[in-house]
Formats: structure tokens, sequence, C-alpha cells
């Protein structure tokens, strides 16, 4: 909170670069490609930082040697593994006093946004957050950023000079252009003092297997709060059925205890990539939507023309599913 | 245990959103609801003081039509409600909101004669949902921590006591989950899904009428935290995928879908 006093910044930007036990994040490498080409664009050196215990960034490291940056950060500790806000505030805190960069990428995961709003807090800004495309207009970049869950999108601009903080959302740029680079960057280690946490947070775990695996699935009728009622799942079941298709749902449902939380896709659920997705009354939030975008066939039955799951079918049928779906059972049944 | 819960109103989850045409915000000819996750918050503190005792202060800032989630949960079992009431054009950013809630606190703690100058004003919790259905900051109960200087945690599917604070299990991403013990006071970011959400009693609708609900306008709060973050324009998006568009009748409609999945060879023996 010291507005009042920004430092000045350097001619870096910096990505922090997420890992677990060493290995990197999934949307490490598209955040990186992304934050090279807006760093190449304003003259910008462009940094990495890893965050862990010292196995697990020594691991990271080796993972980023074939990336085109100026420095590679080790910020570690052993009070760094598992991940907990306090420690991790501490040591990128310290981190970003040293290196002092313009702009402060992040990958839009559930630990960005843990810990990302309080460390741009301390330096006196808010952190732009799932930010899904990037143009610059003078000296200043533009986010673009889902509103509405997605329904509408909004572009916003910080209004203090940097340090700028954003996160990008996972799958929204390409790592396709990521630079490569012919020699490993130096790598320079950094080992905060952090004090005892007052939250003690265990390793990550999972639950019980679980016993439907929806990634292996080829074909996937999948329900949202369209649905309106459990009994009403009868019917989109028996459309499965007959389509040789997996059961699967939004979060809503599964929260009501309609179906089991296996059967669930989105961010906090199974992610899959089927043939043929049926999504039946399903709106298309976000979270949902990066569960199974990369479906091969994407149908989408929803009453409203203007849900965001039209946004990326590739069929979509406008009306009420309770018309629709006895229409294509009773269909597949004469053909039978 | 003394309990806040921070909720906030969104345009109802079917309402038609329209960007006004100068796209500074949308039309606000809508209906209005509590925020999902915030429901599921508010269900959480009702809980935890159902099986514990203490009280229960649900707050909420905005302009004046968001009196109406407040009233809702006094009918569901609130004890008290706190509005802090913003002009209709405010567009506070996330940090803004935190400070303005933050300084609400404070001042309830001096007036209710709770320990003046404690961190959560005398709250012991202060929880909400993870992130609102409009702007989908996913900040302000994250900030309102940092000021407040508490520590937090996020996207959080059960809480249980544990000694003198809490064992909470928060949720990561593909399916794994974290187990976390805190101390309290705490801040607290809930999941939608936490628990079954109950449904406001006739009996219930009844006594919140003689429920306090104060109303503070912002400018009394003294809080003068500026906006970091500006919106340019808001916009119904591009699309960039070709979609191919069916309607009429739905005989009609489920007739072409099928034909459309034979021709990719996805229906039974195709």
């Amino acid at each position: 909170m010291n507005a009042s006093t920004p430092s000045p910044v350097s001619a870096t930007a910096l990505v922090f670069v997420e890992q677990r036990g060493g290995r990197l994040a999934a949307a490490a490498l598209e955040t990186l490609a992304a934050a090279q080409a807006q760093a190449a664009a304003a003259g910008f050196a462009l940094e990495a930082a890893i965050l862990g215990n010292a196995a697990e960034t020594e691991a990271a490291v080796r993972a980023l040697d074939a990336c085109a940056l100026a420095r590679i950060w080790r910020v570690q500790h052993p009070r760094l593994a598992p991940y907990v806000a306090e420690a991790w505030l501490v040591a990128a805190g310290a981190l970003l006093r040293k290196t002092n960069p313009a702009w402060i990428f992040f990958i839009h995961s559930y630990q960005t946004r843990d810990f990302a709003p309080r460390l741009a807090d301390r330096a006196g800004r808010v952190l732009i957050g799932d930010v899904i495309a990037l143009r610059r207009e003078g000296e200043q970049l533009v986010c673009t950023r889902p509103m509405y869950q997605g329904k509408l999108a909004a572009e916003f601009v910080a209004t203090l000079p940097p340090p700028l903080f954003l996160s990008l959302q996972i799958g929204a740029f390409s790592a396709d252009n990521l630079q490569r680079a012919a020699a490993p960057a130096p790598v320079e280690i950094l080992e905060p003092e952090i004090g005892e946490p007052k939250v003690r947070a265990g390793e990550p775990y999972q639950e019980a297997r679980q016993a439907v695996d929806l990634s292996k699935a080829e074909k996937i009728v999948a329900v949202g709060r369209g649905i309106r009622e459990a009994k009403n799942l009868d019917l989109a079941r028996e459309l499965a059925e007959r389509l040789g298709a997996e059961l699967a749902a939004s979060r809503p449902i599964c929260d009501n205890g309609w179906l089991p939380m296996d059967r669930q896709v989105g961010s906090s659920g199974q992610t899959v990539a089927p043939r043929l997705y049926l999504a039946l009354g399903i709106s298309g939030a976000i979270q949902h939507l990066v569960g199974m975008k990369a479906s091969r066939l994407i149908a989408a039955v929803n009453k409203d023309a203007a849900a965001p799951i039209f946004e990326i079918a590739d069929i979509g049928a406008v009306g009420d599913l309770f018309e629709i779906v006895p229409a294509l059972i009773s269909i597949l049944q004469q053909q039978g | 245990m003394k309990i806040v819960v921070c909720l906030k109103q969104v345009p109802a989850k079917d309402a038609p959103l329209r960007p006004l045409p100068d796209g500074s915000g949308i039309r606000e000819d809508v209906g209005y609801e509590m925020n999902e996750p915030d429901a599921y918050a508010l269900e959480e503190a009702l809980r935890r003081k159902e099986a514990g005792g203490g009280e229960v202060v649900a707050l909420t800032l905005g302009p004046e039509r968001a009196s109406q989630i407040l009233r809702e949960a006094l009918a569901k079992g609130a004890d008290r409600a706190l509005h802090l009431v913003s002009p209709p054009e405010a567009r506070l950013d996330a940090a803004a909101t935190a400070a303005a809630i933050a300084a609400a606190l404070q001042r309830d703690a001096s007036s209710s004669g709770a320990a003046a100058g404690s961190a959560a004003g005398g709250f012991d919790l202060v929880l909400t949902g993870l992130q609102s259905d409009d702007m989908g900051f996913a900040q302000t109960g994250v900030l309102l921590a940092e000021r407040l200087g508490l520590p937090h945690a996020t996207i959080i599917m059960q809480i249980e006591p544990a000694g003198s604070g809490l064992r909470v299990k928060r949720e990561l991403e593909g399916g794994f989950f974290q187990s976390l013990e805190m101390p309290l006071p705490a801040v607290l970011t809930i999941q939608s899904g936490i628990h079954k959400l109950r449904y406001a009693t006739l009996l219930g609708i009844k006594q919140a009428k003689n429920k306090p609900l104060a109303k503070i306008p912002l400018e009394e709060l003294g809080v003068d935290t500026p906006n970091c973050q500006r919106m340019l324009r808001l916009f119904v998006p591009q699309k960039t995928k070709k979609t191919i568009m069916l309607d009429g009748p739905a005989p009609e409609i489920a007739a072409r879908l099928l034909e459309h999945l034979r021709a990719a060879h996805l229906l039974p023996g195709s």
C-alpha cells in the first residue's frame, strides 16, 4: 500500500512460472510465449521466476532450458513447499524489490488467484486478472478480460504507472511461437528469509480414485443448469445411451448432488476431448469451457441464443431442450 | 463465533445482458439476485452459527437496489445487515471495494463496543464467495484480508474447527485439494456447492422485517483508495468459430442435428 512512493521500474518484464513438484504448470509455456512477444515489442528484457524448495526449482529450471529468457530466478526456501500464500508473498515480494520489473505476468491459476492480488496490493497496484487478449497502445498494455461469466468482455488499462500486474487465462494464448534459445539462460538463486507462517499447509492430495475416466470417452452428453430438476436427468441419460455416450455435467449439477463429482467437466473437474461433446442446457461459463473446448465436434442445445457455449460450438441449436431431446430420442428409436 | 459474510448483488443468471452504446456498462433493466458463490458463503456462515452460536452479519457494497439481497440474507437467518451504499455510477475495482469494506468493519466494531482496533473489527471470521458472476475479479476477499492484516485461503470446500482455529479444505486444479490449518480471525473465499442452500421460510421473511439493516453511504467511510484500473469498453465478444445454427420446430432441429452427426460418423453404426 505504498502507492504514494512508487520506485522507478527497470526495463524488464517478469513471468512467475508455476510449478508443482518441479513440473511446470501446463500453461507455463503459453504464458512465457505471450510475455516474450509483449516484452520484445516494448524492448524489455524478459526474466522468469520459479518459486519452491531447492529440489523443485532445480527441476523446473531444467524444463525451461530451451526457452529464450534474459535470466531465470530460482527463489527457493523449504517453507515454499507446499504452497502457502504467506510464504509466497514474502518470497515474491523480495524478488520484486530486487528486480523492479515493469510488467509482472502470472498464469491465471488458482494459485495466482490466491496470492497475486495481495502481492499487487503491497505495490499499490491491482492485478488485472484472467486476461484473454493483449494489445499495445503507446506505452500501455490494453488487457481484454471476460466479464459476466464470458457473456461479455471488456478492455482494461492500468490508471497508474508501472509496475503492471496481469494474469493470463489458461488456454487463451498459444505456446506455438515460444522463442527458443541456443544456450540456457543465466540462472540466479535468491534465498529470502521466510518466518514461520501462521497458516500450516498440507501437501496437495487427490480424493479416492475416480470411478469414471471421462477423458477416455469417445462421446459425451453433458447437462447443465438448463436440466432444471434431478428427475429430468433420465432424459439426458436415455439420449446418452442411444448415442453410446458417457453422461457428464457442469459444476452446478454435481454441486446439487444430482450426479457424482467424477462426472463433472471443467477446471475443477475432468478435462475432456471426445469426438463428440453434446451440451444440453449448459450456458458455457469459462470454468466449464476450459474443460471441454478441445472436443472435436461440439454441439450445444440452449434456449438462450446469447449463451457463451455457442461461441465455441460447431453446431448450435437454439430451443427448448425438453422438446429437442425427446425428438432426438424418438428419431434414434425409429432408426433403432 | 462472530461472522461477517460479504455478499454482492449481480444480474440474474438468465438476464439478457446488453452493453450500453458507450461501452461503460450494461443496461440496468434486468433482474438481479445474490451472487451464487456468496449464497454458499452465507449458507456456511449460518451453519457455523447454528453449530456453535454467535452472530452472522450480512454485508454488501452496492447501489440502493442491493438491499434486496441483505433482506434475503436476514430472512435466511442472518442477525443484522450492513449496506455500504455506493452511487449508481461508482465503478470500484477490487482494492477500492476491499478498502471500503475493511473501513466499515472497523467502524462497526467501534460502534458495537467490540475490542477497538482489533484486526477484523471484532469478527472471528470473514466469508465471501470465491468470485462474482459479473466482474469476476475474484480478488475482493483476498484483498480484504490484506487490508485487515489477516491470513486468508481461497476456494474453500469444507471448514471444521481445529483447536482455537480452523481446518479448511482448499480446492486446487485437476481434482487436487490441500488442507490448511489457520488461526482466527481469518478471511475465506467459499466455493459453490460447499453445502446445500436453504430457502427462506415464511417465518424467516416475517422476522427479517424487524432485524437491523444499517445503510452507510460510501462517502461517509472516508476511504480514499483510487481505482488502479479503468475499463475502456464493455462489448459482446467477437465470435471466432463458425457455428452452424439450427432453429425452427424441435423435430426439425433434432433431425438436422442428427444428420450432421451422421455425416461426421458420430452415430452408432454410422
